[in-house]
């Protein structure tokens, strides 16, 4: 383990655990290739549903004998992580795996993924050089407001106790709480959205509270796309340093990359996470530069390991070596998402969740439209739904249950609170894609 | 004696009220009272029309959901104490009123007042034993021609 006396004697900047972020390119790909070997026998070996894709295209584990052969290897994509539910992609037999966490899927069932105890170490070790990457250090206090549960946000930051960082497990909401907790307990860093950040700024104020008075550093922002705009506001507003992190639940959760002090993309720890950009449409992998869909391989982890995830995120990988001195690649800040998978206050939700929520309520589908937008820098999820002549009814009172199922389905499958708006039929525009279901006004 | 009343849902932006009674207006169909219903993000809008079946087709033609129910228009003695009267005779026989409205037209020295009522037949029956006029549609609908 780490040795924080020698780390903190103020000669030498960097945590121990860091040394991977250095090593010359040739070094770290040899240790990529033989991770890669061993992660795809490993899911050969005990993934049916990799063996059998890897059979169809006549490619066994010995024929990746470069890096460049991880192209002759199949994608793996999020459907897949439903269609196995819940334990079809596990590598490992349940004795091993510790921890279970999960995300929201596209029809209520959550996506479910394991970790071994030796995966809860990569976690930690990703998260202390994320978090070492931006300055971060024992005698920090970090303010957690990352939901906790089976939510990987939450616990995915909480890792940071391992570099002896003081972790307080906040979670999200009761903003007034988080407020008090930010004034009174020294606190150095916070993780959380950064919407949810900028709402946090916005209700100091309303109380008279100058962030730029609290001994608060560094913030630790991600779950949603967020832009540099972004970060000046919360720079300016704050007087702190705002940086991105990078993770999905299905690789491994936060920690996939980070941002360092340059501030200038998200270093991927590529010691245990291979990326690729392809292009979205043929699959077909893109140079370094080039901008695409990014994929991702696990190359640690071993109770759900993933070979070739599509990550449906558009960005481009940069090889040059940062101002920090790192030579991990760089994923320049997250611009798209290749679906329509809308990120409200840090959660998924797919337009087809709202639609199985409103199924619960009717069982055919109303038609219905999606509109998000942001006040005082909160998402809002609006759904507007087209009544049906069964729901005709000459009371208030019974319109207004109708609605309320409805918002509570949706709550229910998507954990998020959208406000039910109930229209004429005919009202809402027809189209043919379902993309437009959806109304980003953010 | 019952009457039907239709309900018409209706977003809450402006001119959907016209848009209704125009397309009433364009089948030369009167309303003879209407009721509006509303909260913050959308009303219903009650109307009593005497050819109600055909005012639910052209409605529904043109897009609306419409919901026909069962009303009961009783006359209230126009004084001070007259509506007590009558819902003390709805209370003791154990009725709910779901919602109620006035009539816009008079009876001679009584208003007109539209009840919704949890159970009609049961309101006529107290209403009508207790001496009160409860409006036959025909006698309902005779001045509005």
């Amino acid at each position: 383990m780490a040795n924080f006396e020698f780390w903190n004697d103020g000669n030498t900047p960097l945590h121990p655990a860091s040394a991977p972020d250095f090593v010359p390119r040739p070094q770290m790909e040899q240790m990529q290739l033989h991770r890669l070997q061993v992660m795809v026998r490993r899911a050969y070996e005990n993934v049916p549903l990799f063996r059998g894709r890897c059979e169809e295209r006549k490619v066994t584990p010995d024929d990746v004998k470069s890096l460049a052969d991880i192209a002759r290897l199949p994608f793996s994509v999020k459907s897949d992580l439903r269609d196995t539910y819940p334990y079809g992609l596990f590598a490992s037999p349940l004795d091993d795996v510790v921890r279970i966490h999960a995300s929201s899927g596209t029809t209520g069932k959550p996506i479910v993924v394991g970790y071994t105890k030796g995966d809860l170490e990569v976690w930690e070790n990703v998260i202390t050089r994320s978090l070492a990457a931006i300055g971060v250090r024992r005698g920090d206090v970090l303010h957690n407001a990352y939901g906790y549960g089976m939510f990987t946000g939450g616990l995915g930051l909480h890792n940071a106790q391992a570099m002896g960082v003081t972790v307080i497990p906040v979670g999200g909401g009761n903003t007034e709480r988080q407020i008090m907790l930010l004034r009174d307990l020294g606190i150095t860093v916070i993780s959380c959205t950064p919407s949810y950040f900028l709402h946090i700024l916005d209700e100091a104020a309303k109380v008279g509270l100058d962030f730029h008075s609290l001994p608060l550093k560094y913030g630790i922002f991600g779950a949603e796309p967020w832009t540099e705009e972004m970060r000046q506001r919360i720079e300016e507003a704050s007087g702190i340093k705002a940086y991105d992190i990078y993770g999905l639940t299905e690789i491994i959760g936060p920690g996939v990359a980070m941002e360092c002090t340059a501030q200038s993309g998200m270093h991927i720890f590529e010691d245990h996470f291979y990326p690729e950009v392809v292009d979205p449409e043929t699959g077909e992998v893109l140079p370094d530069g080039e901008t695409g869909e990014l994929i991702l391989t696990t190359l640690s982890k071993a109770a759900t390991p993933m070979i070739r995830y599509r990550t449906r995120d558009i960005t481009w990988l940069n090889r040059e070596v940062c101002a920090c001195g790192r030579t991990l690649r760089r994923i320049m800040r997250v611009s798209a998402r290749s679906d329509d998978m809308l990120i409200i206050r840090g959660v998924n939700v797919f337009p087809s969740q709202i639609e199985a929520a409103l199924m619960q309520v009717d069982a055919a589908a109303p038609h219905y439209q999606i509109i998000v937008t942001r006040e005082n820098d909160l998402d809002r999820m609006e759904i507007e739904v087209e009544i049906r002549p069964e729901h005709a009814s000459d009371e208030i009172k019974q319109m207004e249950a109708l609605r309320l199922r409805m918002s509570q389905a949706i709550e229910r499958i998507t954990n998020i609170r959208a406000k039910v708006t109930l229209v004429q039929p005919n009202s809402l525009a027809r189209s043919e894609g379902k993309a437009k279901r959806v109304k980003d006004l953010r | 004696m019952k009457i039907e009343q239709i309900s018409i849902f209706l977003e809450n932006k402006p001119g959907r009220l016209n848009e209704i009674c125009r397309t009433l207006a364009d089948n030369k169909l009167n309303i003879v009272t209407l009721s509006l219903a509303d909260t913050q993000q959308f009303g219903i809008v009650r109307l009593i029309i005497k050819d109600w079946v055909r005012a639910q087709q052209v409605l529904e033609a043109n897009g609306y959901v419409v919901n026909v129910r069962q009303v009961v228009a009783a006359t209230v003695p126009d004084r001070p104490g007259g509506m007590v009267e009558v819902l003390d005779i709805i209370s003791s026989a154990g009725v709910n009123i779901e919602y109620m409205y006035a009539f816009t037209s008079r009876r001679g020295t009584a208003a007109v007042v539209i009840f919704r009522f949890d159970d009609p037949d049961k309101a006529v029956a107290a209403l009508t034993t207790a001496g009160h006029d409860v409006l036959h549609p025909v006698e309902l609908f005779k001045d509005s021609e």
